[in-house]
């Protein structure tokens, strides 16, 4: 922004205006709005004009050039002087430089003894607009820049440390970022200029530093203000701060209706103090990086609720239990949603000898509102554990209490009661309008199980029958819900996957552990989908392990395996 | 990103594990497989080594195993499921869990969407987490927006990104775009970025690997965040895209399997006497020719289409299925292609190739083998 004191920048791309070529000594020149120096080889002033004498008062003809004109002068006549035998008409290179606050442009031009004369062509205010306009180019710029950078991340955290690099790198020497305390500890990202953020939270009584509680708080708004370097505490400067704070301003962040915090900006005694016009440009920044900032942090405070709503939602992991293998799969239609209307839950017996009841299902509807649904009906499922020893009854009251309810939904479901006896694993299956499960035998046979029964949720009168399956090890029996079978796509792209496809894929899952067959299943459908839309898909598979365990352990217990 | 490691004298008794080891896995007998692995960590092994130079070893002889057609699909998966859970029962080893002083940061681990070959970044996973980082594996066939959630959520300092079959390279540089689009450096790894990580190069990732040891290496030394200002949108790296050829070859894939199919019929007699699982099967095959072509002139690069085609035709003779048919396929491709001058030249150079290779071909291929 300052002009340059000693610049020699050396342009020979121009030449110089035409100079009197003849006689140095014409009038013509003397009264020209230009200082005007005369200056042999040998580097002598020849002469001057009154404009030269008015600017450089110590000039008087006879002198050294070097002596009474600034360097920048002296060193392009001695830079040009020594072609001057055979260049004589020869426009020289300008040269550029300033006389005390001034800066001029030299142009020399040749007399015929071999002299130069130089024109000083003053150029101030447009170096300064120029000087103005790039200094207004670089903020815009790196307002821009800040901008995209900001908008990258909905990361609080990775927000903070954005704002305090740039902060750092382009406003003050240290920048310190505090968001708004959380259980009594303030995140504070702290970054020198051209050091890298750290992050940490801070236990501090930001009331000690004044102005920052209430820019921390948001409201009243406040606008930044300059606080006394003296009552910075050690914890808001960065510890590799080099020596102490000169001088310091707290900048409110300000959010969407929200505080988003706090922006401090540093400068030790070495640096000047801030200046206005960059007062002005911090808040400017600091309007961007507290939007990006709030919109970061309500970013994280919807995921975390979204999550905490999901986890209820989404289908549990599956393990063995009771010496039988159970895994499942659950791929909801549209990428985006997490949930839909497919469920399935394994309710554990309370040890060996009781039951353990699978309920897998398919609620008309696909998104968060069948998602919703799954989550009324596992619920009441969970209430009416007591009765699974009757699929009809619980069928029966689990239909009463979906037409009795304001949903207009149903759902269709296949409820499984599984238990060990011996090596084998007995299942007694009932579907409510459901697909019936397949069972792959040992040798590959494929079984599709007897039940049939009402969808869920339509008719006050539902009836249903109960098939018992026993498997040995290694047999498989698979539940699956329509949208495995009624996946559009394969090769051809608009072709079902059917279920004559699905046997045969089950038909090679023949003594393969529970997992590997969801997986198959799974990706053999999705696989077949490709890119084109399918339906929610879920699959659990009741194994009979086909390893005997030397004790019935949990597979998911660390340790369970040893002998 | 699976890692074999071969040589190296500390490694010499390996041979012998992963014989013991295979055997457990083929026979579906996880129990035992636990067992030698287990013997092998009593013995001094790490357990590091087991997953990289036993595990990651076997994964990669499945591969080439299912090539040859000695080991179904199916019984890959069972493979890999007994893989899984040895990993976990090792993820919760007590002598071998390294609890570092301070966590050495957040790095998340996922698959592309639409790769289902999940072990070699769960190996990575484990790993990393042994070497002290906290690492999030979101698992296999991530879908892209909810990896990026996932990056806003938690905001790591890296993402490792697995892909092992070509054709998800398209939908990996769509992912990579978007997380250095929201500041996280992505390490690529896995087959199909190549043997020597050209793919990754030429779809702007921050870094690539050959395996899990040179990822965390990589890791360690720290990969710098992408910077926003520079952030490129897709098209940027790969101005080739804008013939529109790959746009037009995916968009056309139903119709060009369709024709290819049917003109196959007229124009190869074996064909006809095809079953209803071998007309099936040729149509799949026909369909990973059209995928595979489209991932050549996404990533301008003929020779991955050429190594695909030998590969497949090393597979066709595995299964005893006459390779002969590829190159009426290709040519009949060529014709409904016949505007596409990149998709032409490409095809060209294939059936060049094959020319020269068949009957002789078994190169390994991409994808499969990890």
């Amino acid at each position: 922004m300052g002009s340059p004191q000693r610049a020699l920048v050396v342009d020979t791309s121009h030449p110089s205006p035409a100079g009197p070529r003849r006689s140095p000594s014409g009038a013509a020149w003397s009264a020209a709005p230009y200082p005007v120096l005369v200056a042999d080889p040998a580097g002598d002033l020849v002469d001057l004009n009154p404009a030269a004498a008015l600017l450089l008062p110590e000039a008087v003809g006879g002198a050294r050039l070097r002596d009474v004109a600034p360097g920048w002068i002296s060193d392009a006549h001695e830079r040009l002087t020594p072609r001057s035998a055979v260049a004589v008409c020869e426009a020289g290179p300008r040269a550029y430089g300033s006389v005390g606050r001034r800066t001029f442009e030299a142009h020399p031009s040749r007399t015929d003894d071999g002299s130069v004369m130089w024109w000083l062509v003053e150029d101030t205010d447009r170096r300064l607009a120029e000087a103005a306009l790039d200094s207004e180019r670089e903020r815009t710029a790196f307002l821009a820049g800040a901008s995209s950078a900001l908008l990258s991340s909905l990361n609080l955290e990775r927000c903070m440390d954005v704002t305090a690099h740039l902060a750092a790198r382009h406003l003050a020497e240290a920048a310190v970022v505090l968001a708004p305390a959380r259980g009594g500890r303030y995140p504070a990202t702290y970054c020198r200029s051209g050091g890298e953020a750290t992050h940490r939270q801070v236990r501090a009584v930001v009331a000690d530093v004044p102005g920052l509680s209430e820019a921390l708080r948001g409201f009243p708004p406040v606008p930044s203000r300059w606080i006394d370097p003296a009552s910075i505490p050690s914890w808001l400067v960065p510890e590799d701060f080099p020596g102490p704070v000169g001088s310091a301003v707290v900048t409110p962040l300000p959010g969407h209706g929200v505080p988003a915090g706090a922006l401090v900006l540093l400068r030790s005694g070495r640096q000047q103090a801030f200046t206005e016009h960059e007062e002005v440009f911090a808040r400017l920044f600091a309007a961007r990086a507290g939007a990006a900032m709030s919109a970061a942090r309500m970013y994280a405070e919807q995921a975390a609720v979204t999550a905490t709503l999901m986890r209820e939602l989404l289908p549990p992991r599956l393990h063995s239990l009771h010496g039988v293998d159970f895994a499942g799969s659950y791929r909801p239609s549209a990428e985006s949603d997490h949930v839909g209307g497919d469920f399935y839950d394994v309710h554990p017996g309370t040890d060996d000898d009781q039951e353990t009841l699978v309920a897998l299902g398919d609620v008309c509807g696909k998104g968060l509102e069948a998602a919703v649904l799954t989550g009324k009906i596992r619920n009441t499922l969970q209430a009416l554990l007591p009765l699974a020893g009757d699929h009809q009854r619980l069928l029966g009251l689990l239909n009463g209490a979906l037409i009795s309810s304001h949903h207009t939904r149903f759902v269709t479901l296949l409820l499984a009661s599984v238990i060990r006896r011996g090596g084998n694993v007995d299942l007694r299956i009932t579907s409510g309008g459901h697909p019936p499960p397949l069972v792959v035998r040992t040798d590959g046979r494929i079984e599709q199980v007897a039940t049939r029964g009402t969808l869920v949720g339509v008719f006050w009168d539902i009836t249903s029958t109960t098939a018992r399956v026993s498997l040995a090890p290694g047999e498989t029996c698979l539940l699956f819900t329509d949208g495995v079978t009624e996946a559009r796509g394969g090769p051809l792209g608009d072709e079902m996957f059917g279920q004559r496809r699905l046997e045969t894929a089950l038909a090679h899952c023949a003594g393969m552990p529970a997992e590997a067959v969801v997986e198959h299943v799974r990706m053999l459908a999705e696989q077949w989908a490709g890119s084109g839309r399918h339906d929610d898909m879920a699959v659990v598979a009741v194994t009979a392990p086909r390893h005997a365990h030397l004790s019935a352990v949990d597979g998911h217990t660390a340790g369970g395996y040893t002998a | 990103m699976t890692a074999v490691d071969p040589a190296g004298p500390e490694r010499a008794g390996l041979g012998l594990v992963r014989d013991r080891m295979w055997a457990a896995v083929h026979a579906g007998d996880e129990y035992r497989a636990l067992d030698v692995v287990l013997d092998a960590l009593r013995s001094g092994a790490t357990v590091e080594t087991v997953l990289l130079d036993v595990i990651a070893a076997l994964q990669v002889r499945v591969g080439t195993e299912w090539a040859a057609g000695r080991l179904t699909v199916a019984q890959e998966h069972a493979v890999t499921a007994i893989h899984e859970r040895v990993i976990a029962a090792l993820a919760h080893h007590p002598d071998h869990r390294r609890t570092p002083a301070a966590p050495a940061g957040q790095i998340t681990v996922a698959c592309v969407d639409g790769e289902w070959h999940a072990l070699p970044a769960r190996l990575l996973a484990e790993v990393l987490r042994r070497r002290g980082w906290a690492v999030d594996f979101l698992g296999a066939h991530v879908p892209t927006p909810h990896l990026i959630a996932h990056l806003h959520r938690t905001g790591p300092r890296a993402v490792a990104l697995s892909s092992s079959f070509p054709v998800h390279l398209p939908t990996a540089h769509a992912a990579l775009t978007a997380c250095q689009a929201a500041g996280v450096p992505v390490l690529a790894g896995g087959a199909a970025f190549g043997a020597d990580g050209r793919y990754a190069r030429a779809l702007g990732a921050d870094a690539w690997a050959p395996d899990a040891r040179g990822a965390a290496a990589v890791l360690d030394e720290g990969l710098v965040r992408p910077d926003p200002l520079t952030a490129l949108q897709a098209v940027d790296h790969l101005p080739h895209l804008a013939d529109q050829e790959y746009t037009l070859v995916v968009g056309a894939r139903g119709r060009l399997v369709k024709e290819t199919f049917t003109g196959l019929e007229d124009r190869f007699a074996p064909m006809r006497a095809y079953d209803d699982v071998q007309r099936q099967r040729t149509a799949e095959d026909i369909a990973h020719i059209v995928d595979h072509l489209g991932t050549a002139l996404y990533v301008d690069d003929p020779e991955l289409f050429t190594r695909f085609l030998t590969w497949t035709a090393g597979v066709l003779q595995a299964r005893g299925v006459p390779a002969v048919g590829l190159d009426p396929a290709l040519e009949l491709l060529a014709r409904q292609l016949r505007d596409c001058p990149r998709a032409c030249r490409t095809l060209a150079l294939a059936r060049e190739t094959l020319r020269l290779h068949l009957p002789a071909s078994n190169d390994p291929g991409p994808g499969d083998t990890e």
